[in-house]
């Protein structure tokens, strides 16, 4: 309090302006030091890599990236992975559009509870979950065997296209899901719409398909892709079910050909920046547009 | 009434896939396999397990990696934010750090690992350059180590807390500190009295995000050092696939069960920590 009285008192005779710009400056260089140190720290392993997996005997060659549409195992591992994912996001959004846009124009009520529960997936270590889903797939040869849930639970974890890799990866995707969903359906004014939809005796399911999605376009494309992309990089849960995926597939293959599994790396995290740089860069088109 | 029928699936879903294979997992930890005729009991034996020798040691490691990669990467993370966030003419920086960290947090795991392999590793380009060109060496670090881990997690903490905590920074008014600049207060003054309290709440939940991502990560560590390191989920994954001593699937659902148990402590304490600055703030 007396701070503020002197600083008031001293306000009148002093010129604010010196200052202000000093410690404007100082905290400049700061700054620059910063983004100098880290994106050195960020770099350098990048370019290491790609130095790394270029490198030959004799110079330089792309030979490594050239080896991976071929390399053995790559294309079933990676189908298989695409395959997750597609299911993965079709699974997550028809679960969660409906309920996101019903939590904020029907039910607020169950707002925080369903909030809490979408957020959980966040800070609790997949490693948990999947000894816990280990253990209830465990249930099916100790308590059900010859049941029909016993062959719907074998069923399940079939090593071409395991469906229980889909089923826990929704919930992984959940917070991304929902957070993209919930910030489109407060970002438009879903709630005049769709009111303006049931008032000219639109049903709901046809609400949902005519009004809802299309206002939500770049939400659920934002969403499906974060889940595709945490679907592609999924390492423990698939090996620790005993699954091949793609992460799955490079680390098995790093023991023999360093080089490819470097390479893929690179490849695979470069991809995903670009692929989120322009979803990103279509996001502010919409946007303005729609401001404008 | 209907209505609530339309939330039931998203309910129902979360029940069967997230809350019930936690519940197993907290009373299939107490459940003991009799090594001679396989009979199932009641016993605390695996939880008494986990609290000693060679587990109780994958503990402490754990939280200290954690710990210690959390703060570094939230005091690192948040450097890098107000950084970005000044600069001028900094949109087209801003997107690129932004999205780079989006795919850095979330989706890193095991492309990191190798990256950080070839840059640092045994016959890593870095290691190369230090060692033989210039003949310095890499002063004893090693990448298969915890100061390694660390130096790998904190690529993806570091993101984690820039993307995390932007939105906090963002809602920082300028008037605040235009304000108090007219009113002739120093830059530390401001933080101290205006921004450090705004941003307090948030900085200590994007900490725990922090620390609950560190806590949790398995891809890194299994494709880095295997189990040299002491982690608890490192020797989740072993007592998993052991499958010679019985018993040992158990002390996994022990272990994993103990994760959650210090994770919803943590929570419990943040929940605590933000109804505290909330009422002081008020």
């Amino acid at each position: 309090m007396t701070a503020l009285a002197e600083s008031v008192a001293g306000a009148g005779g002093v010129a604010p302006e010196t200052p202000v710009r000093r410690g404007r400056r100082g905290s400049g260089a700061w700054r620059y030091a910063v983004l100098a140190v880290l994106g050195l720290y960020f770099l350098v392993p990048i370019a290491a890599s790609v130095w790394f997996t270029i490198r030959e005997r004799d110079g330089v060659s792309l030979e490594t990236y050239a080896e991976i549409p071929g390399a053995e195992g790559f294309t079933e591992a990676f189908t298989r992975s695409l395959a997750i994912a597609g299911l993965t996001v079709v699974i997550a959004l028809v679960l969660m559009v409906p309920t996101v846009v019903l939590v904020n124009l029907r039910l607020p009520r169950l707002r925080t509870t369903v909030e809490l529960l979408t957020l959980m997936p966040l800070v609790l270590p997949p490693i948990a979950l999947v000894v816990g889903v280990r253990s209830v797939l465990a249930w099916a040869p100790d308590y059900f065997f010859g049941t029909p849930l016993a062959e719907a639970f074998f069923a399940l974890q079939e090593p071409a296209l395991p469906w229980i890799l889909v089923l826990v990866y929704v919930v992984l995707a959940l917070p991304f899901v929902y957070r993209a969903l919930d910030a489109g359906v407060r970002g438009a004014d879903l709630r005049t719409l769709t009111e303006a939809a049931r008032n000219l005796g639109a049903s709901w399911p046809r609400v949902l398909v005519s009004v809802v999605l299309p206002v939500l376009r770049t939400s659920v494309l934002n969403a499906s892709f974060l889940t595709l992309a945490l679907v592609m990089g999924e390492y423990t849960i698939a090996v620790i079910l005993g699954f091949e995926t793609f992460p799955t597939w490079i680390v098995r293959i790093s023991g023999s050909q360093s080089q490819l599994s470097v390479a893929v790396s690179v490849l695979s995290l470069v991809v995903t920046w670009v692929l989120l740089l322009m979803i990103s860069a279509l996001d502010r088109r919409r946007g303005t547009k729609e401001t404008s | 009434m209907l209505v609530v029928l339309g939330a039931l699936p998203f309910f129902l879903y979360v029940a069967v896939f997230l809350l019930l294979p936690i519940a197993v997992l907290a009373v299939e930890a107490f459940r003991a396999t009799d090594p001679v005729t396989f009979e199932e009991t009641w016993s605390t034996a695996s939880v008494a397990a986990i609290t000693e020798g060679p587990y109780r040691r994958a503990y402490v490691g754990s939280l200290q990696l954690s710990v210690i990669t959390a703060v570094l990467g939230a005091v690192l993370g948040l450097a890098l934010a107000v950084a970005i966030l000044r600069a001028r003419r900094g949109r087209l920086l801003r997107r690129l750090v932004l999205t780079a960290s989006g795919v850095l947090a979330n989706f890193g795991g095991i492309p990191l690992a190798f990256a950080f392999i070839a840059t640092i590793g045994t016959s890593g380009v870095v290691t190369a350059l230090l060692t033989d060109t210039l003949g310095l060496g890499l002063g004893g670090f090693s990448l298969y180590s915890m100061a390694g881990l660390a130096l790998v997690y904190l690529y993806f903490l570091i993101p984690l807390m820039v993307l995390t905590i932007i939105p906090a920074l963002e809602a920082l008014r300028p008037q605040w500190r235009e304000a108090s600049d007219n009113l002739g207060a120093s830059g530390w003054q401001y933080w101290r009295h205006v921004g450090g309290p705004v941003l307090a709440p948030p900085v200590v939940g994007a900490t725990m995000l922090l620390f609950a991502s560190a806590f949790a990560a398995y891809a890194t560590a299994d494709a880095l050092v295997g189990s040299t390191v002491p982690l608890v989920t490192l020797q989740i994954a072993n007592a998993l696939s052991g499958d010679v001593v019985v018993g040992s699937e158990n002390r996994g659902k022990a272990l994993a069960l103990g994760m959650v148990v210090l994770i919803g402590l943590v929570m419990v304490f943040y929940a605590w920590v933000q109804r505290r600055t909330q009422r002081w703030l008020a």
